[in-house]
């Protein structure tokens, strides 16, 4: 058996930790208001608003294909009007904030680590530590509550382009009427399929730009490692969505 | 004052610093010399808490700097100027708002800020570059931004990374003014570190040289030109070492 001492000391025990430690510098850096508070809406542009036409067009092409695949699925079984519900339920529960996650951490969790870690390579962190600024504050706390803030926005904008993309192509490729869609996207619908997909958006906001920010921070050995650590961001952040998908499907279900 | 005492600082098997102490006097410019990987930036670093020695203490004004909390660390910082070796500037803000960035921290009024951003280019000779990116820039003129970015904070310290490495002569010249000259308007305590013995010269009051994690010796620019040790009287010189015999046959093109 694995001695404790030996399992704390090992690897992955080691990243827990360091990552347990970078949020909660975070978290203490938060109090810093006047570092973070005139860079947050500059980063909610930066990380949410351009990333609107990649989750959208993510959204138009999964709204269109889910609505041909239910079809292909039901005709002959099933009652028609349920691809409104099965185009509706997926994309909110699951394929709009999953995907866009997806999206969001290969384009915000690489640009994050790599503009940092190319920060911390050419000494810009240190510089920014010997002017007196808490680089916790300035370069971690903004990318972090902007992603928060941003992923369930921008999921928003994907789910309703992605099931208005659902709705169209019922109608004009699969003959079903508009009344059909809507009596099934209305027929299953509860609230909690809307918050539940923007809570999920939330917390896979905050585990990219977390992530991404870590990573960028313990980038060293130049070029190549600035590509290392970008790559180990956008890998670890799309584990941490699929993980994230799975702890809330445990607890909200 | 800065007081190095005993510092011990390794990076995993890799021992940099074994035991440095050293004293830098107020009001003069303390040139720390040594071979490239010998620790000095490591060194320097210790002053503004940038690392954390293994053992021994950096004291700054009689506060042992890896004491201090998080508000006295952002005090002590306050007092000190650090000019980096290839100047890390913000490459996404302009000249005029890499000054700013220290001052906007300091909480002075917009109209001071300005009047700082302004009087610090001036004196490094770059009044036309505010709104530049640091990309426009040579080598050497970001170096000089970088010596008006710390300058502009009214530093008690200002601390001095390789100010010279990788310029040309004349250039290197114009930094070595450069800092005389902030030393004698400003009335700052530098540390400056090098292996330029030309710049060396110049600028130091004093000089030390840093040897396998210690300071091997500390003397004026008289005392240091006149040394006998051998080790300082070769790195003083240029001479190569080809005691290693795999040198001596790499450089005459043979095998050892």
């Amino acid at each position: 058996m694995t001695h404790p001492a030996r399992l704390r000391d090992s690897a992955p025990a080691r990243q827990v930790a360091g990552f347990g430690t970078f949020a909660l510098d975070a978290a203490r850096a938060l109090r810093d208001r006047r570092t973070w508070g005139p860079l947050l809406l500059e980063q909610m542009r930066r990380l949410g608003v351009e990333s609107v036409p990649i989750a959208l067009f993510i959204a138009l092409f999964t709204g269109i294909v889910l609505a041909l695949l239910s079809k292909y699925i039901f005709t002959g079984a099933v009652p028609i009007y349920f691809v409104g519900t099965l185009v509706g339920k997926a994309i909110m529960l699951e394929l709009g904030p999953v995907l866009t996650g997806m999206a969001l951490a290969g384009r915000v969790g690489a640009n994050i680590a790599a503009e940092i870690g190319t920060m911390r390579v050419t000494e810009q962190v240190d510089a920014l530590e010997t002017l007196a600024y808490d680089k916790h504050a300035y370069l971690v706390v903004p990318r972090v509550l902007a992603g928060t803030l941003m992923f369930p926005v921008v999921t928003a904008l994907a789910i309703a382009l992605g099931v208005t993309a659902g709705y169209f192509t019922s109608l004009n490729l699969l003959d079903l009427s508009s009344a059909e869609f809507v009596k099934g996207l209305q027929i299953f619908y509860k609230f909690k399929d809307i918050w539940y997909g923007l809570v999920k958006a939330a917390s896979f906001g905050a585990a990219v730009t977390l992530i991404g920010c870590l990573q960028g921070l313990a980038t060293s050995g130049g070029a190549a490692g600035v590509g290392r650590r970008t790559t180990l961001a956008v890998v670890y952040g799309c584990e941490a969505i699929l993980v994230l998908d799975a702890f809330w499907a445990v607890v909200l279900l | 004052m800065i007081r190095f005492e005993h510092v011990h600082k390794a990076f995993g098997d890799k021992v940099v610093l074994d035991g440095l102490s050293l004293e830098v006097p107020e009001g003069q410019t303390t040139v720390l010399l040594g071979y490239s990987g010998s620790g000095k930036s490591v060194t320097i670093k210790h002053v503004v808490g940038l690392l954390t020695p293994d053992a021994g203490a950096v004291t700054v004004d009689d506060q042992v700097v890896h004491e201090l909390d998080w508000e006295g660390l952002t005090e002590l910082r306050s007092r000190i100027g650090y000019v980096f070796q290839f100047a890390a500037l913000f490459d996404s803000m302009t000249v005029g708002d890499n000054l700013r960035l220290g001052l906007v921290r300091r909480a002075l009024e917009p109209g001071e800020i300005q009047e700082r951003v302004e009087q610090s280019l001036r004196l490094v000779g770059l009044s036309d570059t505010e709104d530049r990116y640091p990309a426009e820039l040579s080598g050497g003129m970001r170096k000089r931004v970088g010596v008006a970015r710390a300058i502009a904070l009214r530093p008690r310290y200002i601390l001095y990374d390789e100010p010279t490495t990788g310029l040309d002569p004349v250039t290197s010249a114009v930094i070595d003014q450069l800092m005389i000259r902030v030393r004698e308007e400003l009335g700052t305590t530098a540390i400056v570190v090098t292996h330029d013995m030309r710049s060396a010269y110049t600028v130091g009051d004093r000089i030390a040289m840093l040897y396998e994690g210690r300071i091997r010796q500390v003397g004026t620019v008289q005392e240091i030109q006149e040394t006998d040790d051998p080790v300082v009287r070769q790195f003083i010189e240029g001479r190569p070492s080809l005691e290693d015999p795999r040198d001596a046959a790499a450089l005459s093109g043979g095998s050892a």
